[in-house]
């Protein structure tokens, strides 16, 4: 077993408001593995996300990362809409975590444009935004996640809001591009099939305070394709997880 | 692009010049067919031989005019810019700013003029701050919004990148800000020509350096009305080249990216 990256222990969360969004969660996450967090929405799956990313501190509880603490460039983020600056080409886009590091505008756009080739963007460099269909823009989304080379990529929803088919041609890209690098990936999403199909575990959050129900391996083939997607064992999974799914959601009323 | 589209864009010149020559003409003909006098109502025909007539002192206080209105705009956009970044930064200096630019902005420049005109002794310049108090609330109060209407998430992904307050000015809140701006500037260009020939008005300056306020005073002295109504004319064109210079602008800085400079075709 690899080493672990980032262990929550008994990490709460309680907005100012007063909601409890998250209460005593342990989770570890090893090096280079693939977790789903999966649960309804409001379960704080988010609020995890934006936990590890230090965008908000825990109300309780403690982050460790065994590994050392991680630098700026050590996470990326990816959100659920592709949040680019709608002024800045593909390649800015892309090139904006490097440059806010400091890196030279040189080296930091021969870095973006490798980038953005590895989400089979080349040629896209100098178009806007608005000039790009919705899964485009998301490619650039994970680009700009990848071009610091990070250790941990927190991925918020970010297929949700596409249309079926985009969304298996970046589900399948993404798995090509883990297969690749090896980096971790934390990966929040409400689909059950979404999580069978990419993820290595699966925590199933349940909602009202969010906490974790339970934690399942995904057993699959490697490289996982299409042939997976409809294949019995993924079927099989995919019930399995979606039974887990519904006992959390019966532990309190939705 | 489509024949559709450039038909629609030549109606959007070519009804509104129609409808204008056939009011003109109109006008005219109910004049001659009247029989009023040009010195009750003069025809297009009138003002269009004054304007030849009298242009070289026409020009000449069109361009001082000018001169007060575009200082006015440069000093309305560029110290309402620095104000609202000012303001983005602090909270505090925002809260406690931001009443007085208000009171400023409500209060009749008619009505504060003559205390310029006082304080100030030189003319050009209470002129240019008559016309800046107009001009500088819209460029104000537009960026002070669209500094602070920038995405939260890319505030998020600013702040996991370590970057630092001036990183996320120059980088996010100002470009976010840029369509807000432009708009503000567009109000603020018409209201800086306002302000001008208001405080011309109130100021009531003479001689050779007298903007187009002053003629049209004078000429309504002198019943040469005609002339009245060809410094008008002047006025109103500035009025519309300033704003479509201004527009044009805007469409520069912001045909790439803003959903507001689309054109017809361009989107996906």
């Amino acid at each position: 077993m690899t080493a672990s990256l980032v262990a929550l222990r008994g990490i709460g969360k309680r907005y100012a408001t007063g909601t409890l969004a998250v209460q005593g969660i342990d989770l570890t996450v090893a090096e280079g593995d693939f977790l789903a967090l999966l649960g309804p929405s409001g379960c704080g799956k988010s609020t995890l996300l934006r936990l590890i990313a230090r965008l908000a501190a825990p109300s309780e509880g403690h982050i460790d990362w065994p590994l050392g603490p991680p630098g700026p460039r050590d996470i990326g983020f990816v959100f659920q809409e592709p949040t680019l600056m709608p002024w800045a080409t593909a390649l800015a886009n892309v090139a904006l975590p490097l440059r806010l590091a400091g890196m030279p505008r040189r080296e930091a756009r021969d870095r973006a444009a490798d980038s953005l080739a590895r989400v089979e963007l080349r040629g896209f460099e100098e178009a806007y935004p608005r000039a790009l269909s919705g899964g485009m823009r998301m490619r650039v989304s994970i680009a700009r996640a990848l071009a610091t080379r990070p250790r941990l990529l927190l991925m918020d929803e970010p297929f949700a809001a596409l249309d079926e088919i985009t969304r298996h041609r970046l589900n399948n890209d993404l798995l090509a591009l883990w297969e690749a690098a090896r980096f971790t990936v934390l990966f929040v999403t409400h689909s059950v099939f979404e999580s069978v199909y990419l993820a290595r575990r699966i925590a199933v959050m349940a909602p009202r305070p969010g906490r974790i129900h339970a934690e399942l391996a995904v057993t699959a083939p490697a490289p996982r394709g299409e042939a997976f997607r409809t294949s019995a064992e993924y079927a099989a999974q995919c019930r399995a997880v979606s039974a887990t799914l519904g006992e959390a959601m019966a532990v309190s009323p939705a | 692009m489509s024949g559709r589209l450039s038909g629609r864009r030549g109606l959007r010149i070519l009804a509104p010049l129609g409808l204008g020559l056939l009011l003109l003409g109109l006008w005219e003909a109910w004049l001659r067919l009247a029989g009023i006098p040009p010195y009750v109502v003069p025809g297009p025909v009138a003002i269009a031989r004054a304007l030849a007539e009298d242009w070289a002192t026409l020009a000449a206080s069109l361009l001082v005019t000018l001169k007060v209105t575009g200082l006015a705009l440069l000093l309305a956009a560029s110290l309402g810019l620095l104000l609202a970044v000012l303001f983005a930064q602090s909270r505090l200096l925002a809260l406690a700013l931001y009443p007085y630019a208000v009171i400023l902005q409500v209060t009749p420049v008619v009505a504060i003029a003559p205390l310029i005109i006082i304080w100030v002794d030189d003319v050009t310049l209470s002129l240019l701050i008559c016309a800046w108090i107009v001009a500088f609330f819209p460029v104000l109060s537009n960026t002070t919004v669209g500094l602070n209407s920038t995405d939260p998430n890319l505030l998020d992904l600013f702040r996991l990148y370590g970057a630092g307050r001036w990183q996320v000015l120059w980088r996010l809140r100002l470009p976010a800000a840029m369509p807000y701006f432009l708009a503000g500037l567009r109000i603020s260009g018409g209201l800086a020509l306002i302000g001008a020939i208001v405080a011309e008005f109130v100021l009531g300056t003479g001689g050779r350096a007298s903007g187009l306020a002053y003629r049209i005073l004078e000429a309504g002295y002198q019943l040469r009305i005609p002339r009245m109504f060809a410094a008008l004319v002047l006025i109103s064109a500035a009025g519309i080249a300033i704003f479509l210079l201004l527009s044009l602008l805007s469409h520069l800085v912001l045909r790439r990216w803003h959903e507001s400079a689309i054109e017809g075709g361009e989107r996906r």
